[in-house]
């Protein structure tokens, strides 16, 4: 017997019981939807983390300060090993890095007129933008001088300027105040969007570090130093350099721990890449179990099907069918459905993701590799589960299974 | 005339829980080419049984077969079932037909399991078959549309459709009223006499068996008698000399 008229023996049974064919696939079709739309949720979620890493400087390295007492944990915010000592060490002596800044930040209320809104103001260095991949879009930076004289100017973020200035008037050259302290707003930085998980990038008011530290939050300590390495690939040996660096400034002994943490944007997009990778494997898992279900289903309904078409059976070998072909009528009718299913299910898993994307706004990239291993499986399971009922039916005895009642 | 079927000392034993059953115990005979035979015999004589081994569905405990010239001793499973499928076309007492399933689809089945014939063949041969049994009006009725006597002219269509050496049938007309039968045998003589099939025909009705040219008696699972019919009946005749009923 032909393969084509093997299949033609297949669909005509399943046409005679089309409800039960179609109940028999719904397992499969919610297991593939469901596989295929966690993994297009899982990976879009893992790219856009990525992309706003990458989009915040992939060469960037944050150094924050951290307990080295054994015991004791302290936030990083209330330790202070960062200086401007620290700053001018790294500066001066790196080879792997271009630009280095210290950051200290306050929160609190700016106010213009009578409008006001809570946000945070950053203090830093020019060197800042460079590393953070921000830039002005009108008016200019503050530089050096300003650093040195820890003038009242600042830079302002766009949803900064859409709270204080809600009729469009041009915010260069305007006084705000941060806390009752007056700033002149000297640039407005170019807007960067939401952030993949709805982090707002632009609400930022960026002003000179000495700024910061002497008039709003009088401290001589950093929260963090930023800094970019030449390029990603030398991110590791600029985190051991500045490593050494800073050990060597804060006369650390060699048995002591370090007092801070260095932290490269490549390792911390490796961190989320897995944590990313596991929760998609997480959710592709629990998804794939109601595709094992679903070929319960089909191996179930299959044994019921062998059971009630034993005289149908005990009639085709009598005119003629070999075991292989009862065997094979059995099977391709078991793979039939997975396959159906399957291919019902990758358009319910790929509508769903591109609805998920455009009413939730979450993003989802469907990748075609999840597409064809959920098919892959579809069809593995109908073999797996359809041979055992599949065999059964090929080795009843033809004259037991005429005799059939 | 030329044997189609010799059989020789056929035996049948059933093991059921620690006994053995014996259905044939030594059974001899041949058919020649063109042939109707019916077999009689009381129920439980080991008619079934015999027909079954004839048909290749089962296989004797000892004694020798041979079909067409061939000792089916010598064939494997696969070989047996496509000797089913082209020496031989069976007919059941309870039709056996595919449910829900068209009369010219049901015809068409075994020629599915003949890979040398193509679509546009099989479905020529099925629609032939069904001419030759008197069905052309009734290609697209499924069994549940059919009287039972139709419904076993659908099956005699079927095993016909491959162009079998030999029919074998076993208590076809058992399910039927006795005018249907009659027409069943009917067809079975033409079969018989205008075709010139084999026929080896299980009945345990004696006006049955009046229809064809040789009974062989079985009891007890032996041969008792084995005679050629002297007085041929033809089933055409009979049919028109029973009584015309319009009631129930
Ligand atoms: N599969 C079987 N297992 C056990 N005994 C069987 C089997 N088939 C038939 N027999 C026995 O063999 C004998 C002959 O049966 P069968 O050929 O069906 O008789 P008939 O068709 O003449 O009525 C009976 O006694 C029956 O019980
Ligand atoms: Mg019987």
């Amino acid at each position: 017997m032909n393969a084509l008229n093997l299949l033609r023996i297949a669909v005509k049974a399943l046409q005679r019981n089309k409800l039960r064919a179609f109940l028999t696939m719904l397992g499969i079709i919610i297991g593939v939807a469901a596989v295929i739309t966690m993994m297009s949720i899982g990976e879009g979620s893992r790219r856009s983390i990525e992309s706003n890493l990458t989009s915040m400087g992939s060469n960037m390295i944050t150094i924050s300060p951290s307990s080295n007492s054994p015991g004791v944990r302290m936030s990083g915010s209330s330790i202070q090993s960062l200086t401007v000592n620290d700053v001018i060490a790294l500066r001066n002596q790196a080879t792997n890095l271009t630009a280095v800044s210290p950051m200290v930040s306050a929160s609190g209320q700016v106010i213009k007129g009578a409008l006001n809104w809570s946000t945070s103001i950053q203090g830093a260095s020019p060197e800042y933008l460079d590393i953070r991949k921000l830039e002005v879009s009108e008016g200019i930076s503050f530089d050096e001088s300003d650093v040195r004289s820890s003038a009242k100017v600042c830079l302002l973020g766009k949803t900064v300027i859409d709270n204080l200035f809600p009729n469009g008037e041009n915010p260069v050259g305007q006084i705000i105040r941060f806390n009752k302290i007056p700033f002149q707003v000297i640039g407005v930085l170019a807007s960067k969007g939401q952030s993949g998980f709805g982090q707002d990038q632009d609400d930022i008011i960026i002003a000179p570090y000495t700024t910061v530290q002497n008039r709003v939050l009088a401290s001589t300590y950093f929260q963090s130093i930023f800094t970019s390495a030449i390029s990603e690939a030398a991110s590791e040996a600029a985190s051991e350099e500045i490593t050494r660096i800073l050990r060597e400034t804060h006369r650390l002994r060699a048995t002591e721990e370090n007092d801070f943490s260095v932290r490269t944007q490549a390792e911390l997009i490796n961190t989320l890449n897995t944590t990313m990778g596991m929760l998609t494997a997480l959710l592709t898992s629990v998804a794939s179990i109601s595709l094992v279900i679903g070929g319960i289903g089909i191996m179930n309904i299959m044994y019921v099907s062998v059971t009630e078409r034993t005289r149908e059976i005990g009639l085709r070998m009598s005119i003629g069918a070999r075991p292989v072909d009862i065997l094979m009528q059995f099977l391709i009718e078991a793979i039939l459905i997975s396959i159906t299913g399957g291919v019902i299910g990758v358009i319910i898993g790929v509508s769903a993701s591109v609805l998920v994307s455009g009413i939730l706004n979450w993003p989802t990239v469907i990748s075609e590799p999840s597409i064809v291993i959920s098919f892959l499986v579809c069809a593995l399971t109908g073999v797996f589960f359809g041979y055992y009922p599949a065999q059964k039916a090929s080795r009843l005895d033809p004259i037991e299974a005429l005799r059939y009642e | 005339m030329s044997k189609i079927l010799e059989i020789h000392d056929l035996k049948r034993e059933f093991k059921v829980g620690s006994e053995i059953v014996r259905a044939l115990k030594g059974v001899s005979f041949d058919v020649g080419t063109g042939e109707f035979i019916t077999i009689m015999g009381t129920s439980g004589s080991g008619k079934s049984t015999l027909l079954n081994v004839l048909g290749c569905l089962d296989k004797p405990s000892s004694g020798t077969y041979l079909l067409d010239g061939v000792d089916l001793k010598s064939l494997n499973r696969n070989q047996l079932a496509q000797f089913r499928n082209t020496k031989i076309g069976f007919v059941f007492q309870a039709y056996n037909l595919l449910p829900r399933t068209s009369a010219l689809e049901n015809v068409e089945l075994p020629l599915l399991y003949n890979p040398s014939i193509n679509t546009k063949e099989r479905r020529e041969r099925a629609i032939q078959a069904l001419e030759a049994v008197k069905l052309a009006d009734r290609f697209d009725h499924t069994p549940n549309q059919l009287s039972g006597g139709q419904q076993q002219r659908v099956a005699i269509a079927r095993a016909l459709v491959n162009e079998p050496v030999m029919i074998l049938a076993d208590e076809a007309t058992g399910n039927l009223d006795t005018r249907t039968s009659y027409e069943i045998m009917s067809l079975m003589q033409e079969l018989n006499q205008v075709q010139k099939k084999t026929i080896v025909f299980v009945t345990h009705e004696p006006d049955i068996a009046s229809f064809s040219s040789r009974t062989i008696m079985l009891r007890d699972g032996k041969v008792q008698k084995d005679t050629p019919n002297e007085n041929l009946q033809s089933a055409r005749e009979a049919l028109n000399s029973l009584p015309v009923t319009e009631d129930y």
